[in-house]
């Protein structure tokens, strides 16, 4: 039943504990209020044909309406109409109340990103990694204008405010990727300030904070290139496929079809962003390009799991090489 | 016989005549012109929708259109529609007077709408505005496009509305016929005058919030700067506080309308006046306390959401009564289903069913899911233009003898209006679903699986836009062929039908007295 008034009213998967709930009074309110304005409406067409005209000169009884009658039909309104904020209104205070025991995670929004921040120090952009079935409560705050944070799975919008903070929180039933939008109006980007939430099971995330603050670059890389689609033409291994292998590329020089170039971040940044412009030879210029596709932090990572693969063999197995040491980071003073 | 169409002729004889008739008319054009600019906004938009990427447009340019579909729409079109033209035009006539209380205030009400409009428009062609209808700050205070010129118009478009109110309020005490019992007042007429209250009552708020969001974004001051102590979310309540009522101004006037509409066209005493013309000041009062119903997830206290959801839900059961009203006043009638009372019945589905999503949002908890998605726009797109809209549309097909002397096409007019029913359901039912699906307002981009009802909604559009257009050729082709109107050719026993059509240029020939209510239909005529 559940499911039946689900698909019918195209509402997403139920992927929070309040997400049931919520939809239930949602099904009762629509049913409730749609069965009752088709009956208001129904009447209106059917008097309409009852008592269409038949003699132009005819005139009518002055019928008005006894008092009590008025009153007895509003008043049965109203307590059905309170009714449902009664109940909405209780799931709005848990909505809007935190578990103790939820975790904390730091959101900020900003055109046209999202940023987490977990209290272990772990950060991400535009994915919100959590566990399922543990509440997890959000602190959000915005550095430039409005934005809004919405799951539609979770039933859950807070706005994301400048110079204040607002809390919003949930738990996921089931591991899972859910959509993450902006839904308040932010600028020309607002439709692509996306991210997902990515609900792990307990172990799982056990095991991902745990690692997430050593998950290198060239890791969060390596599911970039999943996620967008490069390893469908590009191998990890050295084989050549579609494109060239990722393996060995970087830090090489590349024999182009018009030239040379020698593979360094600007050469693999140009390569991804504009593809025909420096076309290895023996390949066909078939790649699409990824401008505006791709987010600055995701270039990055891309461009880190390469240089991880720079030694041109593949590892014999159980010989593990030592990480390649990222360039020092000239640390800001905080 | 002379009319209020003239001699005198001129064009000067109408751009400075103080004829309420004739400002009625005019603003009749004026915003009929703008409904079209907004229109064809509005079927760009849905163009561009018809893909989940980029179709026809930039993202930039989205932003501007969506903007600008919403400030003419709202402000250049829905706020003076029925109150300036066919209230202009029918108020006094149907109170007996030869005029509003200040004629001249009314005419300086024209200009300045014209004025307000134009500047408002000169910021279109600067470069148009991308901050949404709503101006949100502190975003409408960063943009880089021009902002100002439609801040400033609408400000002075305000003051249009403040001059009309005050007019409709002082005619309505001092100028009713002798005789006439407030009990006897039109129900179209106890409309204006909520609609005027709020007017008066509202409006200077919107000047004061849009005069300090133009501080914020052309002097650089701090109101809503959370950088400089300011405040972005009390903007909203500012806002809200003037743009929640403005709601019931676009759809008091309406409900007037199908008043009279439902009462003319089923000859019948309404159900209950007293609870028509009551739940009228029921609206308008209400209407000030539920703007945070906006709000709910703008990160306001708990206990307000609480309140203004409660209250929220007064305003359907006023609603309500008025509808039970009307549809009780069909109830034994002799009743004639011409293209007005069609157009009443697109109303009352819009009204109805659109209303009962409004109790919908108002459960709070389900506002969460829904708010600031395409189900809040199905929603207003329903209730308040579809309301509107079509109640426009009633009137003026109703008073389409009474102003201009000629009849339309009545059978254009009835295949037309199953068009705009057809294509405003196609249009906007989809969207319902794609808020359901969690999908966004003013998104550029979507994802695919939206696509399919983002097709069907332009679908609508299309229909919508051609029913428009047809109304548009056959109502100019009655000017000059229509079959002149006698009277009252609906025989009506409302004051405005007693007089000429179109009317003597004051109104009646000599002082009228009325001595019947205007829904007399128990009683023989003239007894």
């Amino acid at each position: 039943m559940n499911e039946l008034f689900r698909r019918i009213l195209w509402l997403p998967v139920q992927g929070s504990t309040v997400a049931g709930e919520v939809d239930a009074l949602h099904y009762a309110v629509i049913t409730i209020t749609m069965i009752g304005a088709t009956g208001v409406f129904a009447a209106a067409l059917y008097f309409t044909w009852r008592y269409r005209r038949t003699d132009e000169a005819a005139l009518t009884p002055p019928i008005r309406a006894p008092l009590l009658l008025e009153l007895a039909v509003v008043g049965g309104l109203l307590c059905l109409f309170l009714l449902f904020w009664r109940v909405g209104f209780q799931q709005y205070l848990r909505l809007q109340s935190p578990p103790a025991d939820a975790i904390e995670i730091y959101v900020t929004g900003k055109q046209w990103m999202w940023k987490f921040a977990y209290p272990g120090g772990q950060r991400t952009n535009a994915r919100l990694v959590v566990p399922a079935g543990r509440p997890v409560k959000l602190i959000m705050t915005s550095r430039d204008v409005i934005h809004s944070f919405y799951v539609p799975a979770f039933r859950i919008k807070q706005d994301v405010l400048p110079g204040r903070y607002t809390t919003a929180w949930f738990e996921v039933v089931r591991p899972g990727v859910y959509p993450l939008f902006c839904a308040e109006y932010c600028g020309t980007g607002h439709s692509e300030m996306e991210a997902e939430v990515v609900a792990l099971s307990g172990a799982d995330w056990e095991a991902w904070i745990a690692g997430a603050e050593e998950e290198s670059m060239a890791a969060q890389g390596l599911e970039v290139a999943a996620r967008r689609g490069c390893l469908s033409c590009h191998t990890l291994d050295g084989q050549r496929h579609v494109g060239p292998s990722f393996r060995g590329l970087y830090g090489g020089v590349r024999q182009l079809i018009d030239g040379e170039a020698i593979a360094d971040e600007a050469y693999l940044t140009r390569s991804m962003m504009e593809p025909a412009a420096q076309v290895v030879a023996g390949y066909a210029p078939v790649m699409p390009t990824y401008l505006g596709q791709l987010d600055a932090g995701e270039v990055a990572a891309l461009v880190e799991l390469i240089k991880s693969l720079r030694h041109p063999n593949p590892p014999p197995p159980g010989v593990d090489y030592p990480p390649i040491a990222p360039a020092a980071p000239t640390e800001a003073a905080p | 016989m002379s009319s209020y169409l003239g001699p005198p002729t001129t064009i000067r004889s109408w751009l400075f005549s103080t004829d309420h008739k004739r400002i009625g008319v005019m603003f009749l054009v004026a915003t009929t012109v703008m409904l079209a600019l907004g229109g064809v906004l509005a079927l760009l938009l849905r163009i561009e929708h018809l893909t989940p990427g980029p179709t026809i447009m930039q993202a930039a340019t989205y932003n501007r259109v969506f903007t600008l579909h919403g400030v003419i729409m709202v402000w250049l079109f829905m706020i003076p529609s029925i109150p300036a033209a066919f209230g202009n035009f029918v108020l006094p006539i149907m109170l007996g007077a030869r005029d509003v209380a200040f004629p001249r205030l009314n005419l300086a009400s024209f200009w300045i709408y014209v004025a307000g409009s134009l500047v408002t428009l000169a910021g279109v062609v600067a470069s148009g505005a991308d901050t949404g209808w709503t101006f949100y700050v502190p975003y409408a205070a960063e943009t880089f496009t021009e902002v100002m010129p439609i801040l400033v118009g609408v400000f002075i478009l305000g003051w249009s509305t403040i001059l009309t109110g005050i007019n409709f309020i002082v005619t309505t005490h001092t100028l009713r016929a002798e005789g006439m019992r407030w009990r006897e007042v039109p129900l179209f007429v106890w409309a204006l005058y909520g609609t005027s209250v709020i007017q008066v009552l509202a409006t200077p708020v919107l000047a004061m919030v849009l005069l300090l969001v133009a501080f914020d974004h052309g002097l650089g001051w701090g109101f809503f700067d959370p950088a400089r102590g300011g405040d972005v979310v009390l903007f909203q309540h500012l806002f809200w506080f003037y743009s929640h009522p403005a709601v019931y101004i676009m759809i008091l006037p309406a409900m007037g309308v199908v008043s009279e509409v439902v009462c003319t066209f089923a000859r019948k005493v309404p159900l209950s006046y007293v609870a028509i013309a009551a739940s009228t000041f029921g609206i308008a009062f209400v209407g000030f306390l539920t703007w945070g119903h906006h709000m709910f997830v703008a990160g306001m206290s708990i206990v307000d959401a609480g309140i203004f959801g409660a209250l929220s839900m007064f305003v359907a059961i006023f609603s309500a009564i008025k509808v039970f009203t009307w549809v009780g006043t069909l109830y034994r009638g002799s009743i004639s289903f011409r293209t007005p009372l069609a157009y009443v019945f697109v109303f009352l589905f819009l009204f109805v069913f659109g209303g009962m999503t409004g109790v919908a949002v108002a459960s709070t908890s389900l506002d969460v899911h829904w708010h600031d998605t395409y189900f809040v726009v199905a929603h207003f797109h329903f209730i308040m233009v579809g309301g509107t809209l079509t109640a426009w549309l009633a009137a003026l097909h109703y008073w389409w003898p009474k102003i201009t002397g000629r009849r339309y096409a009545e059978k254009w007019g009835l295949v037309t209006c199953t068009l705009t029913f057809l294509g405003f359901f196609t249009t906007f039912f989809p969207q319902f679903l794609l808020g359901n699906g969690g999908m966004p307002r003013r998104y550029y981009l979507y994802d695919e699986t939206y696509q399919a009802l983002h097709v069907l909604s332009t679908a609508g559009s299309w229909a919508l836009g051609s029913a428009f257009a047809i109304t548009l050729v056959y109502l100019a082709w009655s000017l000059v062929y229509g079959e002149r109107a006698e009277g009252n050719p609906w025989g009506s026993r409302s004051y405005e039908w007693l007089t000429s059509s179109p009317p003597p240029p004051h109104n009646f020939d000599g002082t009228p007295v009325f001595r019947h209510s205007p829904y007399d239909y128990h009683l023989p005529p003239g007894s």
